[in-house]
């Protein structure tokens, strides 16, 4: 029954913030391509790096794009979906509005969510899906359902983890107004990050983006299962495989953080 | 067991400066400089059920802190506190069910829908069935006149506009206690009226339990029975208004219009306070003279052509409490 409540409560939050972005209808539709666009530009500057050097580590510019698109489809998703997160410290926190969602009988991360879901990170989706489908046909990839279903959990578990990070942004909120520039390093210097394999990085680089937080489980890890390479650093076939539950965790995590940021909040008002 | 209870509720608030930026925010995690303030330095009191108080203080006194307290969002650092038989911060999504809030300077509506879209968000946040939600949308919709409003966005509303949709907003899940801070703060005449008309009428025939917090004096002479004065985080006077007043000061007024200016106007048993053209204020003590007497003396001496007895306004009575009171 609270979980049908709740479910119903975030489809109606959907649909209003939606409709509201609908009025703007033209406004809607540049975001949206300019976010393709923008996108675009930044593929085409990977894609010249390769036409002058070949490879990278080993990898082609085919396996990078596998690693590419994954890593911006995951994103957007998140910036889609978590985008109330991401808008929270500036647009509740600092106008005093978080006492509003305490009075009201639904947790607060329901309500956090249902401020905004910003549709035109889709733009970033569909770029992401185009140089994904073009990496699957330039590799011949053969989709086994294990393969694809992977793919798809890895997508899934990557927007979990980088809705982590705008929980954990948040958060942070509740302590200082400067969160968005801390976070923004780790979240925006990790998508660029996840666009190249990790191979290439430094190892504590690397540690980092593997340990404290999962980013490898999002593209470079199912795609080696995906690509059936090895790895050099030797991570067994079994994480590759199971990766896409990091991203999950990660992000369950970062909720039982969050409930802890709204106890320092209801101890010390501010 | 009283419908609302507190027993000396103590919170201290560290207020930290800071350094800007990055840097001094980094900082301020870890070590935080600054001081204490003690907002609540306990605080007791109980509210029967159906009762509209009013909540009065200086900024800063303790008035949202105790509201914040009582509507579940802040934990005390010590002291005792239920709400209906729930400790608020304890039982946090249950107690908010029984309660409604309007804060005058913040809207709970969502600013860029019409109103009645976020009449329904409210209903599916607190899950009221379909019908129910139908039925007292429709009564509130009459009582505080919003048919021609629910079709318009928030930000087009005006002030008095927005505070009866506000006002519509706090009570769509029919809460038990409503909580008012600030309700009429830049309303025009009319729109104070409405908004005192609606609470009195909620408070009567619903039997709504009411705290009323607010600056303007009027709103409480004109509802609550009650009073409570906090300043400094300490409750200074629990009572009748009437009885505030002669805690602090027993003299009465008399104010006179004169067909000449006045100048020569003394008696021994009042003073003269303010003059304005031909208008006289002055004050006298009831325990030395009684208000007849002097009337009658100061008629016989001087051209009268008007004359009203009356109490001391409240606000002066207010700010001679906080004056005794300040730190």
């Amino acid at each position: 029954m609270k979980i049908k409540g709740s479910l119903r409560l975030l489809l109606h939050y959907v649909a209003v913030s939606v409709r509201g972005q609908m009025q703007y209808k033209t406004s809607f539709a540049i975001g949206l391509v300019a976010q393709f666009l923008l996108m675009g530009v930044e593929w085409i500057a990977i894609w010249s790096l390769f036409a002058r050097f070949g490879n990278l580590a080993g990898w082609t510019l085919p396996e990078v794009a596998l690693l590419y698109g994954m890593a911006n489809m995951a994103f957007a998703i998140s910036e889609t979906a978590a985008r109330g997160f991401d808008i929270f410290g500036y647009r509740v926190v600092k106008q005093g509005d978080f006492d509003w969602l305490l009075l009201r009988p639904r947790s607060t991360a329901l309500q956090v969510a249902g401020l905004e879901f910003r549709l035109r990170y889709l733009g970033r989706f569909a770029q992401g899906a185009v140089v994904l489908a073009w990496a699957t046909a330039k590799l011949g990839i053969g989709w086994t359902l294990a393969k694809a279903g992977l793919a798809a959990a890895a997508i899934l578990g990557g927007a979990c983890m980088f809705s982590g990070l705008f929980v954990l942004q948040a958060v942070l909120s509740f302590w200082t107004t400067e969160s968005l520039e801390i976070l923004n390093t780790v979240t925006y210097g990790g998508v660029e990050t996840a666009q190249y394999p990790l191979a290439i990085y430094r190892d504590w680089f690397r540690k980092f983006f593997t340990y404290v937080i999962p980013l490898a489980c999002l593209n470079y890890f199912p795609a080696l299962a995906i690509l059936g390479r090895t790895d050099p650093s030797g991570v067994p076939a079994v994480i590759q495989w199971m990766s896409p539950v990091f991203g999950m965790l990660f992000l369950l995590v970062t909720l039982r953080i969050w409930d802890f940021g709204v106890r320092h909040y209801r101890s010390t008002g501010s | 067991m009283p419908f609302i209870e507190a027993e000396h509720l103590v919170k201290t608030f560290h207020v930290s400066e800071r350094e800007p930026g990055i840097g001094g925010a980094l900082r301020g995690l870890f070590h935080r400089r600054g001081r204490e303030v003690r907002a609540l330095d306990g605080v007791s009191f109980a509210i029967r059920e159906g009762e509209m108080l009013g909540y009065i203080g200086p900024n800063g006194a303790g008035k949202s802190t105790t509201v914040k307290v009582l509507g579940g969002i802040l934990v005390p650092d010590s002291g005792t506190c239920t709400v209906m038989g729930r400790v608020p911060w304890k039982d946090r999504v249950a107690h908010v069910r029984t309660i409604g809030a309007v804060f005058g300077q913040r809207t709970q509506l969502w600013w860029g829908l019409p109103v009645v879209e976020s009449f329904d968000l409210l209903r599916d946040i607190y899950g009221v069935a379909a019908a129910e939600h139908a039925r007292v949308l429709a009564e509130l919709v009459e009582v505080l006149e919003l048919g021609p409003l629910l079709s318009t966005p928030v930000r087009q509303l005006s002030l008095g506009q927005r505070m009866r949709c506000d006002l519509a907003a706090s009570l769509l899940h029919s809460p038990r206690i409503l909580f008012l801070d600030e309700p009429t703060i830049g309303l025009d005449a009319p729109a104070k009226l409405a908004v005192r008309d609606f609470l009195r009428k909620l408070n009567r025939e619903k039997g709504v339990t009411v705290l009323l917090t607010t600056h303007d004096l009027d709103d409480i002479e004109a509802l609550c029975e009650r009073v409570l004065l906090i300043n400094h985080g300490r409750i200074l006077h629990d009572g009748t208004l009437a009885d505030l007043r002669r805690r602090v000061t027993g003299e009465k007024r008399v104010v006179l219009d004169l067909a000449d200016d006045g100048r020569d106007v003394s008696d021994p048993d009042a003073t003269v306070i303010r003059r304005e053209g031909k208008r006289i204020h002055l004050s006298f003590d009831p325990t030395r003279v009684t208000a007849s007497a002097l009337i009658s003396r100061l008629t016989a001496n001087h051209p009268v052509r008007d004359l009203t007895v009356e109490n001391p306004p409240i606000e002066e009575i207010i700010a001679r409490i906080y004056k005794d009171t300040a730190a």
